[in-house]
Formats: structure tokens, sequence, C-alpha cells
């Protein structure tokens, strides 16, 4: 292979011992061209798959206007449907199939079969043409001087370079507030009864039954408090304040902080998953494992929520609760670490407060 | 004559039947030639005068004759194409209903279910389009699963190219457009589904907050700028809305016009086959045939949509209800395109997430998601560069290669597509242990074993497959058809009788050329005087990656092979009878096969020793 050129790689067997292109076979013409009976039976289906797609876009416009859109029907194999919209979707496709089956099939039936052949030619540009644009690039750079005064390139590189920073920044800049405390902080505080969701009932600790699981919001943001609320508002603090209350039995319990920071045996915890924030939604009752249905981190409720599956690392984060003088289940304090999914800050919140001291 | 040099042109490439029956043809011309025009047309007159001021008749000229090759292959592109035009269709459709606002309203339309439900106006609208606007289902329905088949079509029509070889050279920069589409059409589909703001679209916004926020270092301010603050904020509808009906949408039919010029330019890549040639391309004109075939396949493609979408139902999002931060559903998956990365997401490990100087690094979410994507589309995009680096071929390639003739790409495609499998069959994980009564826990930690070992077996797999599948080639080419006719000889012997290929079938079997490692090219690298170039520090990998691309390929049939086989076996016959018939019967026996010679007796270097 001493003869290869460096544009070719080699390959496994010399070039001469090849067979040679035999060229195209000749042609086998089709029924349609020799018989013309044939030819015209597809000038038939031709014709009627035309007349298909007419009647049924005419058929489309007398459904639209004739069917009633609510009338409901049932079609074998699919159950009950809107009859109005299966309709409209049925002949509106035969409406389509016709004029594309029938065009499919005049080009293979009665449309020349006998293919064409073209030159193709190289993409690349002759030697002439390259050595052109040489020049002229190389008098685009002598003729404005750029190659003796490059003060000349340096500002217009620097002035080109910053002229889209005033278009750019003020839109970025203003997409949105820069994060500050709201990952740290959630509308618990201390005292805050815990409600039922979405009742807005308070929760009379002496009342919770033994394996009880209650969808909590805080006091004010549940029920009829929450519709004086402004709605966004409502959307942050369901985001954000969702919890889940049980009551285990605190022997099952196996971690002395979670005992501490519940209230005989009734536990509290975030209901947003560590992981992306989904809310963690499916509560097994028997095994007391609550499972999140976005991506199946499984938490311990008895072990202080830690992971056991899945791909969240920490566990949920508790709130520490107690109750208050009239015997309903309230927040002794906020959560005391961010609830939700893992953000780089997340335990060093100067990084992003660092000038509110 | 070189079979990459065929001169170009259909009369003198055509078999001698042919020629001679066109060249002697007075009599009307047949129903199937190419040129059927009459002698006396002119130019239509109303054109004229768009001639004089654009050059119609130029261009009308050299966009009337080009010529398309016809494979049912390349229609796979076309699906995509056109189910984005439909998209494109129908979504200016929904434009005049929806509202992208997440403003709150009371339900009071005609769904009875949610009558009096709170929620976002962009649901709202949802609903009244559905319910309301007459027709107005239809088109959502069509919507939706254009969006689908779009990306399908993408995914197919990319694999084609793939293992067909269509990116190299000069189509490189092509592959690489459609690579970038292709991440923009599931950017745009995950935009486009998740504007209703029910509570499964809502749900995967919410999962979108929590990958933006794994992102070290920038993931929380990022997360903030995007949703105008905490999630859900009152933004982040309106601006996936304005990302869905303008950037994006104005990105890729931009990218996609460039993508059509660059099928245009260098004309459409075609199969091997007799006649055709790297320097020539044979197929329809756009007039009339190609017109009528890929026209009509355009209102085909709309048709079978029409149909799907009044029968199936997609999306239902009255089913779901509005988006609700405290609520979720079991079962969440997104569109399917999304799969692989929320199956990474299920399969990632939670100890992926650590402490690095009281910052938070949560590659467990990261990787699967915010690096995920960009990284499978920047490998796709490089491949075709690397191949040909691998290669070391620098050559044009206008015909396409049969997946068996390029062993080594065909398995490393398919095994990129196991670990996509895997991944998309990760995120279905939940549906999966039901439907089929398996531990969800154990389904998980297996598709985090097959997404390793599954590539592996499915690389090996495939390889052998495609070697098989070539020496079977090489069989029939050596010793013809199998017949089924069995013959008894005289003695009572039994032999199946083959028939001889035709020069066009056998052309098409024994055309393709095996590219061999580079490190055996020719010996030690040497400059123009003989003195021995230093190898670069690439240059080791790059043998390597040659060499694992090339030392096992096997060789297409050569004339001196065909002859060997055809005197070995009448030479055999002279001698034992029984020999030659047990050749008959069941071919060459392996180490026989004159491709193995180039191996065993390493004449001709076709493998890495």
């Amino acid at each position: 292979m001493s003869t290869h050129h460096d544009n070719l790689p080699a390959t496994a067997e010399p070039a001469e011992d090849r067979f040679t292109n035999p060229g195209f076979p000749p042609h086998t013409p089709r029924r349609s061209d020799v018989d013309e009976r044939a030819a015209r039976r597809a000038s038939v289906q031709v014709v009627t798959l035309f007349t298909i797609s007419a009647l049924a876009s005419i058929a489309f416009l007398v459904a639209y206007y004739a069917i009633d859109p609510e009338l409901k029907g049932s079609i074998i194999g699919i159950g009950e449907v809107n009859l109005f919209h299966v309709v409209l979707g049925l002949t509106m496709g035969l409406s389509l199939l016709g004029i594309g089956l029938g065009a499919v099939h005049w080009a293979k039936t009665l449309m020349p079969d006998e293919e064409s052949v073209e030159e193709r030619h190289t993409m690349a540009s002759a030697q002439e043409d390259r050595d052109a644009v040489g020049r002229q690039l190389s008098h685009g750079w002598r003729s404005t001087h750029l190659n003796r005064r490059s003060a000349l390139l340096g500002s217009a590189g620097g002035a080109l370079g910053l002229f889209a920073l005033p278009l750019v920044v003020p839109v970025l800049a203003g997409l949105g507030p820069r994060p500050r405390g709201e990952l740290y902080t959630t509308n618990w505080e201390a005292g805050k009864r815990l409600m039922i969701d979405p009742s807005g009932a308070p929760i009379r600790a002496a009342d919770v039954t033994q394996g009880s699981v209650f969808h909590v919001m805080p006091d004010g943001f549940v029920g009829a408090a929450a519709h004086e609320l402004d709605p966004q508002d409502m959307m942050t603090s369901k985001a954000k304040d969702q919890v889940i209350l049980v009551k285990l039995d605190p022997a099952k319990i196996k971690s002395q902080k979670q005992r501490d920071w519940g209230y005989d045996g009734i536990v509290a915890y975030s209901k947003v998953c560590t992981h992306v924030g989904c809310p963690v939604a499916l509560y097994e009752q028997q095994t007391h494992h609550l499972l999140c249905p976005c991506h199946q981190s499984t938490f311990d409720m008895t072990d202080d929520c830690k992971v056991i599956f899945g791909p969240a690392k920490r566990p949920l984060p508790q709130l520490p609760i107690t109750v208050d003088d009239e015997g309903y289940i309230v927040a002794v304090d906020g959560f005391r670490e961010p609830i939700g999914p893992s953000f780089w800050e997340r335990k060093r919140p100067g990084i992003l407060m660092e000038d509110e001291g | 004559m070189s079979t990459n040099h065929v001169p170009q042109g259909a009369g003198h490439l055509r078999a001698e039947t042919a020629t001679a029956g066109a060249a002697t043809a007075t009599a009307p011309q047949p129903g199937w030639s190419p040129d059927q025009g009459s002698k006396d047309a002119t130019f239509p007159k109303a054109l004229v005068g768009v001639d004089e001021r654009l050059g119609a008749a130029k261009m009308m000229r050299w966009g009337l004759g080009k010529v398309f090759p016809d494979h049912w292959s390349f229609l796979l592109g076309e699906i995509a194409m056109y189910s984005m035009i439909i998209a494109l269709i129908t979504g200016t459709f929904l434009t005049l209903w929806f509202v992208p606002s997440m403003g709150h309203v009371v339900y009071d339309g005609s769904y009875v279910p949610l009558k009096g439900v709170a929620m976002s106006e962009a649901y709202a609208s949802t609903l009244d389009i559905s319910f309301e606007v007459k027709g107005g289902l239809l088109i959502r329905q069509l919507h939706h699963w254009s969006a689908l088949f779009f990306i399908v079509g993408i995914a197919v029509h990319a694999a084609r190219v793939f293992f067909t070889g269509a990116f190299r050279k000069p189509r490189e920069i092509n592959w690489v457009i459609g690579v970038v589409m292709s991440l923009l059409a599931c950017i745009e589909g995950f935009a486009g589904y998740s504007l209703p703001d029910d509570l499964l679209s809502g749900t995967g916004i919410r999962a979108m907050n929590g990958f933006m926020m794994s992102a070290p270092v920038i993931g929380t301010w990022m997360t903030f700028f995007v949703f105008g603050g905490e999630f859900p904020g009152e933004s982040i509808i309106t601006r996936l809305y304005i990302a869905h009906v303008l950037l994006i949408p104005a990105i890729l039919v931009g990218l996609f016009v460039a993508h059509l010029i660059l099928i245009v330019l260098p004309k459409h890549t075609q199969y091997p086959g007799p006649g055709r040639t790297n320097d020539n391309v044979a197929g329809f004109p756009v007039m009339p045939v190609y017109a009528a075939k890929a026209g009509g396949f355009f209102f085909v493609v709309f048709g079978i949509t029409a149909l799907v979408s009044a029968l199936v139902q997609i999306n239902p999002v009255w089913v779901f209800g509005p988006y609700d931060p405290t609520q979720v559903t079991a079962g969440s998956q997104p569109d399917f395109y999304m799969w692989f990365s929320d199956g990474a997401l299920r399969l990632l490990p939670g100890w992926l997430e650590f402490e690095l100087w009281g910052t938070t690094w949560s590659f467990n979410i990261f990787l699967g998601s915010l690096l995920l994507l960009p990284l499978v589309w920047l490998i796709l995009g490089v491949y075709p560069f690397v191949e040909a680096w691998i290669t070391g071929d620098k050559r044009e390639h206008h015909l396409l290669q049969r997946p068996r003739n390029a062993p080594v790409r065909t398995a490393v495609g398919m095994a990129a597509i196991s670990m996509y499998l895997v991944l998309a069959l990760a995120c279905i994980n939940d549906i999966l242990a039901i439907k089929l009564h398996l531990s969800i826990n154990d389904l998980t930690i297996l598709f985090r074993v097959l997404f390793f070992v599954l590539p592996v077996v499915v690389f090996f797999v495939v390889k052998r497959l495609c070697l098989s599948l070539q020496r079977h080639d090489r069989e029939t080419v050596l010793h013809g058809w199998e017949t089924g006719r069995v013959v008894r000889t005289e003695e009572g012997r039994f032999f199946e009788v083959h028939a001889p290929l035709d020069e066009y079938t056998r052309w098409s079997l024994v055309e393709y050329e095996t590219p061999r490692p580079l490190g055996q090219l020719d010996g030690a690298p040497t400059d123009e005087h003989g003195v021995r170039r230093p190898a670069g520090p690439l240059t080791g990998l790059r043998n390597a990656l040659s060499s694992f691309y090339y030392k096992d390929s096997i060789t297409a049939v050569t004339p001196s092979e065909l002859a060997a086989a055809h005197h070995h076996g009448e030479h055999e016959a002279l001698e034992t009878p029984e020999e030659a018939a047990r050749i008959d019967q069941h071919g060459a026996p392996v180490s026989e096969a004159p491709g193995d010679d180039y191996y065993t007796k390493g004449l001709k270097a076709g493998r890495h020793s």
C-alpha cells in the first residue's frame, strides 16, 4: 500500500482487485405502462381517493354545524367519547389522507418510474476562488489600516464587545429578585397552630388517634382564612409550608430527637421532598414509609424520616410541635433547616444574606 | 475503472439492453420515460414578468429538475419535517385562545366537575379550548400528537442517518444542525406541555425548579431569575410561553431551513446499488414525481395525525385538575422524550450529594438533569468528527453504508440506544412495578445494574450479528443463492443446488470498502526524508480506537476470491466429489472462507494482531 495517498484511508483490499459497478439494471415497465386497462384502473383509483377527500371535507363542515358539541357516544374498544370531536377528527383525517394517498398512488402508478441521474459536484470551491477570497480579505485588512493602526482594532473590538451589555444586563437583572432569605424561611413560627388541610380546623392532640395521618398547613394559610390571602402568597405558602402529621406509637420511634420534637408520638414533617420538591404524598401505614411519587425517594417515618431508598439524600425536616393552653397542636418554632430541594448555599445562608448581617 | 469514479450520467452506465432501447426509440415516449415534455412547450406567459424581475426561470429549471433518491428510510426525516409544520399550524390556532397567565380565576365553564374551582387563567383557558371552542379539542390533540410525532420522527431519522453513515463528510455540519434541532425540539416540547398549568405539568415545573436549584454556584440565582422569585411565582408560565411560541420555534425554523439547504446543496445521499456511484445521484426529479410523492406524504402524515387525534385521547388536563403544590398523583411521568432524564434522576443514588466547604453539591440531581441533557447532545454532535479522526478518512461520502458494513459503529450506536432505553424505562419504574407485580426497589436496582451491563452485552451481540451478516453476504456472493432444490447424485449423495447471483445483486453485496486500523497503515510514520516522525500523544489513543473500530472487519469479496472459490469448487469436484458436494451443501467451511485467509495468513493485515 505504498501508493496510498494521505487523503485516503487504507482499506483492507487493494483498489485494483474490486468488482466494477455493473451500471443501472435495465428498466422493467410497470403493469400500467404496458396495459392500458391497468393504467385506466389506476387512474380511477386516484380519482376515487381525491373524491373521498372532497366528500370528507364537506362532511367536516356539515358535522361542524350539525352535530351538538356535547354529543356523547361510545365506540367499541375506546369507550365513551365526544362524538362531535371524533367525527371532526375522522372527516379531517379522511380529507387529508384522500389527497395524500391519491397523490402518492398517482405518482407510483402513472408518473414516470424511471430514475434520472444527476452528477454531483464537490462542495469545495476552486483554488482560484479561494485565492481571490484570500486577496479580498487581505485587501480589507490592509485598506482599512488594521494592519498598521492597532488602536482601531482594539477600540472597535472593545466597543463591539460591550455594546450588547446595556441591552442584555437590564433584561437579565430584571428577570427576578435575587435570592435572599426566602429559601430558609417558611410561614411556620412559634405558637402557630397546625390546621387540617383543606378544612382549616385546628387539631386537638387528645383527639389524634394512633395511626392517623393529617395533611397540615399553618393557621391563616388554609380554609376560609386562605381566601383573604393574595393568591400568589397562598401558592407560595402551599409550596413550602405543607406538613404531614402522623401519630406513631412512641415505642416505635427510633430517634430521641424525633420524640423530643414531637408530642406524645405525634410528629410533624415537611411534606416537600428533599430531592426536587414534589409533595411526599404516599404514606404506608403498615411500614411507616413515606414515598415520593415523583422519583420514589422513600423516608422512614419511625427513624426521623431518614432516606431508606431512592435518589434523595437528606431526611425530611421535622417541625417541632407542642400543644397550647387549649390542647391544640402548635409549632414550637419554624423549621430549623431549609425545607425542600438542596441548593448550593443551603448550609451557608451568609452567602445569600451577607449584606443583611 | 475505479469504483469511486464511474463517470457521470445514466446513458453509458446503463446496461446495454436499456441503452440500445433508448437510442432507437422514435415511437411515442413510453409511460416511464423521464422526459415527456412537448417539443413546442414554451415558458408560461404569466411568469414572464416574474422571470424578468426575479430570474424565476433559472431557479425553476434548477429546482424542478432536482433529483431526489427514493427509499423508505428517507421518509423518516420527512415525518419530522411535516409534523413540525402541523405543530406550527395548530399551535398558531391555539394561541388565539390560550391565556399565558398565572393570574387566578374561578372556573365557570361547561365542565361541571371543576365548576367553582380556583385555578390559573392558563388552566382555565386550556379548559375553554377543550370544551367551549368548537373543534378546539381536536386542534389541541393534533398539536400534542404532532409534537410527539415530530420528536419520534427526529429520533428515527437521526438513527437512520447515524447507522447508514450519512453524517460523514461533507454532511457533518448538517448533522450538528440536526442535533441542535433535536435538543431544541425536546425543550420546546417540555415548555409546551408545561403551559396548561394542570397538576401534572405543574409537578413537572416543580421538578424543573429542583433541577435548576441543584446547579452548583449559580443554581439558586438562576432559579430565582427564571421563576421571578420563589417557586411557583407568577412568571414561569408567561416566560415558558414566549419561549414556546416565539424564541424556540424561530430558531427551529431557521435551523430547519438551513438543514434543508444543506441537504439540497451537496444533493441527497443514496444507498449503494448498481449504477449508483459516489459521484452521481439517481432518483426522481421534483417535477413531477418527487413533488407528488413528498407533497402527498405531507397529507398522509397530517391525515394520520388527525385520525390519531380523533381517536386517541392525549393529555386530558381536565382530569388532572389545576396545579396545587401540595398535591401529586402517583404515576407522574413527563412526555416520553424527557423520560431518560427523569429516569436518570430516579436511578442516581442520594450519596452523590455532598458538601464542600459548607456548600452543597447535589450531583444526584445535577448529573441527571442539567448536565445529562447537554452531555448527551454534545456526544451526538461530535460523533462525526470523532469517527472521521479515528478512520483517518477525509474523503466525501455520498453513498450510504449498510449498518452491517460498519459493525463497530452500529454496535456502539445500539449500545448507546440501550443505555437510553434503560434510563427511559427507569422513568416508568413505578408503572412497571405495578403492572409486572415487582418490587419497585428491586426494579430500580436492576435498572442501575443494567445501565452499565446492558450496553456491553448489546455491543458484543450487535457487533457479532453484523459480522455474521457480513459473512453471510460473502457466502452468498461466493456460492450463490440457496435454491432449495436438492439433487441426488448417482452415488446416492444429496446436495443443494446454489444459483449464482446476477451482477446487479452481487454489486450491492461487494461494493463496500473496509477501512483498516490506522496503526497498521505503513509501519512507523516517516516524513518525506524517511526520518521517523515522533508519534504525538494522541496517536496512541487514535490507533487504539481505530483498532477497536476496524480490527475485526470483514472485507467484501473480490473478483479473485470469487474466481478462486469457483476454481476451488471445480478442482475439488475433479478429485473428490464428496468434498465438492459438502461445499455445495454447506458452503465453504468457515476456516476456509476466503475472507478468513486474510486473517489466518496475515496477508493483508485485516486484523489487529
